[in-house]
């Protein structure tokens, strides 16, 4: 959990916002820190968390959240985090004769057309199943990263689908968070750009609340400066709508990262 | 295609029966036997060397275990596979099993012309011999006369290498002898080397079509790959003809599938080949991603501007400077066609034509 980011953000692991979809996003660059945040924010928050984990091996998350200050191994033990590694999951498919019917939520590698049924029940199944003695928040989906499932030859309006069954179950249903990282490549205005991804991106960014963007430097590579993230919140008051954006630069620590404004990074100033 | 040194089924049954990944943090004791690997520094992660010094240095340390490298070929697909051969003979050296799969020739070809270890342990490289320029004074404690602000200026340093030594070095005018490719041991690393993936002889149309109608076979292929090398003592290095795919997105996605990626592109056939600025170069190297294993933050190199040489015995990757100027009347018109080339003399990658006016 970064702390600036918070007060960037305004929000507090003590008092949550229900109902929040945030799309984190990235362009030429690695937004993935903010999903590290968002895990350790909530997981602080005593929310009940599913993680949809596709992109690294569970050992990775959690050597990073023991920086951060919080055991993944525990919170999976109490009840609190029910994390999905896609990468484990997918080779008893991928390579079929070590088969073992413990989860379904990879099976749409087997027909990738047929869409995300799978993955979606087992998300509900997470957030609404009680096994565990404590009582726990809000639930909040995580998944890093959205943009992999493209990869693995399901449709854009497949997984557009499965975020809007994800909303309408935590966010308007159990009033809770979710939090998708979707990463593009390429340029913004490019004709024949990445379809795929960038429709995605334009669909959630559509029904989120929040969005996080990381770019790259427009100035070029930098050693002290990773990029630059812009918020854009969207507020709802009465029937006007207006935004706010804000933009940041930001660098990674070994245990964080820091935001300021532009061009007041130490190494400049 | 492929060419198994010892049976490949054998050691992923077996690693994979052995239900831990090999991203844990590892514990020395238990680990440090196995040859040719090390923990890094930064996160405790178990490295292998790619046989390339430079190439480790940039890569912060070496090769993750259970990651995947990803290497765009040059044209001519002659460094990469270079680069692919000092994987697969490092992998010899250190007894490590191999696993090589090629399309366009048979694997054996590529284990045949392995580049062969220099094996005395004194040898220092030859790279650390910098082409000196006539100007520069010998001796480095000679009193400067004039410029005397700069006496006490650290020498410039462009070769990469860190102060430790990790990973053999081999000299490419010769190959390895067959005798050196047996002998293998029970529990150990295995080294994937898979060439030219992508290319139409995999039966891939990525490289042939603007919309290819397979376009998720190899990201779920690279995807596989990552899962299997993630849960196993493995590394893979995999070149790609990436100059072949045109769709740039699809090129991103298959990158991030990868942990690391570097990009080669050669002089060879192109009209930098004879331009003076990169005589003493024989391409340009990229790193377009470096995995963040175990931590927030990646390792970022600190040299964005690198360039390749293949001296007479060795590969090696060093930061890209520009010749002096020496010629004493420098004509306006020489000046611009010089700087007219795609990378601008200050190096900051963006293409055009300008001036440098300093």
């Amino acid at each position: 959990m970064f702390t600036e980011l918070n007060s960037i953000l305004n929000a507090s692991p003590d008092s949550i916002t229900p109902g929040e979809l945030i799309v984190v996003s990235d362009r030429q660059s690695d937004a993935s820190f903010l999903v590290h945040h968002f895990l350790s924010f909530y997981l602080r928050a005593r929310c009940k968390v599913c993680f949809l984990g596709l992109v690294q091996s569970f050992c990775h998350y959690s050597a990073v959240s023991q920086r951060l200050g919080l055991s993944l191994t525990q919170a999976k033990e109490r009840g609190q985090l029910v994390f999905l590694e896609g990468l484990k999951d997918s080779l008893s498919i991928l390579i079929p004769q070590e088969r073992n019917a413990e989860s379904q939520a990879m099976d749409f590698l087997q027909d990738p057309a047929a869409g995300l049924r799978s993955l979606y029940e087992f998300v509900q199944s997470s957030v609404t199943g009680s096994g565990s003695s404590e009582d726990w928040g809000p639930p909040v989906l995580l998944v890093d990263d959205l943009s992999v499932l493209l990869s693995l030859g399901v449709s854009a309006g497949a997984v557009l689908d499965f975020s809007h069954y994800c909303r309408a179950t935590i966010c308007s249903q159990l009033q809770g968070n979710m939090v998708m990282l979707v990463r593009c490549s390429g340029e913004e205005e490019e004709e024949d750009g990445d379809e795929g991804s960038e429709r995605l991106l334009k669909g959630l960014t559509h029904q989120c609340t929040l969005t996080l963007h990381v770019q790259g430097l427009p100035t070029g590579f930098c050693k002290d400066i990773h990029g630059q993230v812009e918020v854009c919140r969207r507020r709802r008051r009465g029937d006007l709508q207006h935004n706010q954006n804000k933009l940041f630069q930001y660098k990674v620590h070994d245990k964080g990262a820091s935001f300021f404004a532009r061009g007041t990074s130490s190494a400049v100033l | 295609m492929a060419a198994p040194v010892r049976s490949m089924d054998k050691t992923s049954a077996e690693s994979l029966s052995s239900n831990n990944t090999s991203f844990q943090k590892k514990t020395k004791s238990k680990l440090i036997s196995i040859p040719g690997t090390r923990p890094s520094v930064q996160n405790g992660q178990l490295l292998v060397s790619t046989g390339v010094t430079s190439l480790d240095y940039l890569l912060g340390g070496g090769l993750a275990v259970g990651t995947v490298l990803l290497i765009g070929e040059d044209r001519y697909d002659s460094y990469s596979r270079m680069i692919l051969k000092y994987f697969l003979a490092e992998g010899v050296v250190c007894r490590h099993e191999l696993f090589v799969a090629a399309a366009q020739d048979n694997p054996d070809d590529i284990l045949q012309e392995l580049p062969a270890p220099i094996l005395d342990d004194v040898a220092i490289p030859k790279a650390v011999e910098q082409p000196r320029l006539p100007c520069e004074p010998r001796d480095s404690l000679e009193a400067m006369n004039i410029a005397w602000r700069y006496q006490n200026l650290p020498k410039v340093q462009s070769f990469l290498a860190s102060s430790s030594r990790f990973g053999h070095y081999y000299d490419v005018s010769k190959t390895m002898e067959p005798e050196i490719r047996l002998a293998s041991k029970s529990r150990n690393i295995l080294r994937v080397g898979l060439h030219s993936l992508g290319s139409a002889l995999w039966g891939d149309d990525l490289s042939c079509h603007d919309n290819p109608k397979h376009r998720h076979a190899l990201t779920t292929f690279l995807y596989g790959l990552r899962a299997l090398m993630r849960s196993s003592l493995s590394v893979a290095v995999v070149t790609l003809p990436s100059h072949l795919i045109q769709d740039r997105a699809l090129m991103g996605s298959i990158t991030r599938l990868c942990d690391n990626a570097i990009a080669l592109e050669s002089f060879k056939g192109s009209e930098r080949e004879t331009n003076p600025l990169y005589k003493d170069y024989h391409g340009l190297l990229q790193v377009l991603q470096v995995p963040h294993l175990n931590c927030l933050a990646s390792q970022l190199p600190d040299h964005k501007d690198l360039a390749f040489k293949l001296k007479r015995k060795q590969f090696s990757i060093e930061r890209l400077h520009l010749p002096p100027d020496l010629s004493e009347t420098v004509s306006r018109v020489s000046r611009g066609e010089l700087a007219g080339s795609p990378v601008s003399a200050c190096g900051s990658g963006a293409p055009g034509t300008k001036h440098l006016d300093f």
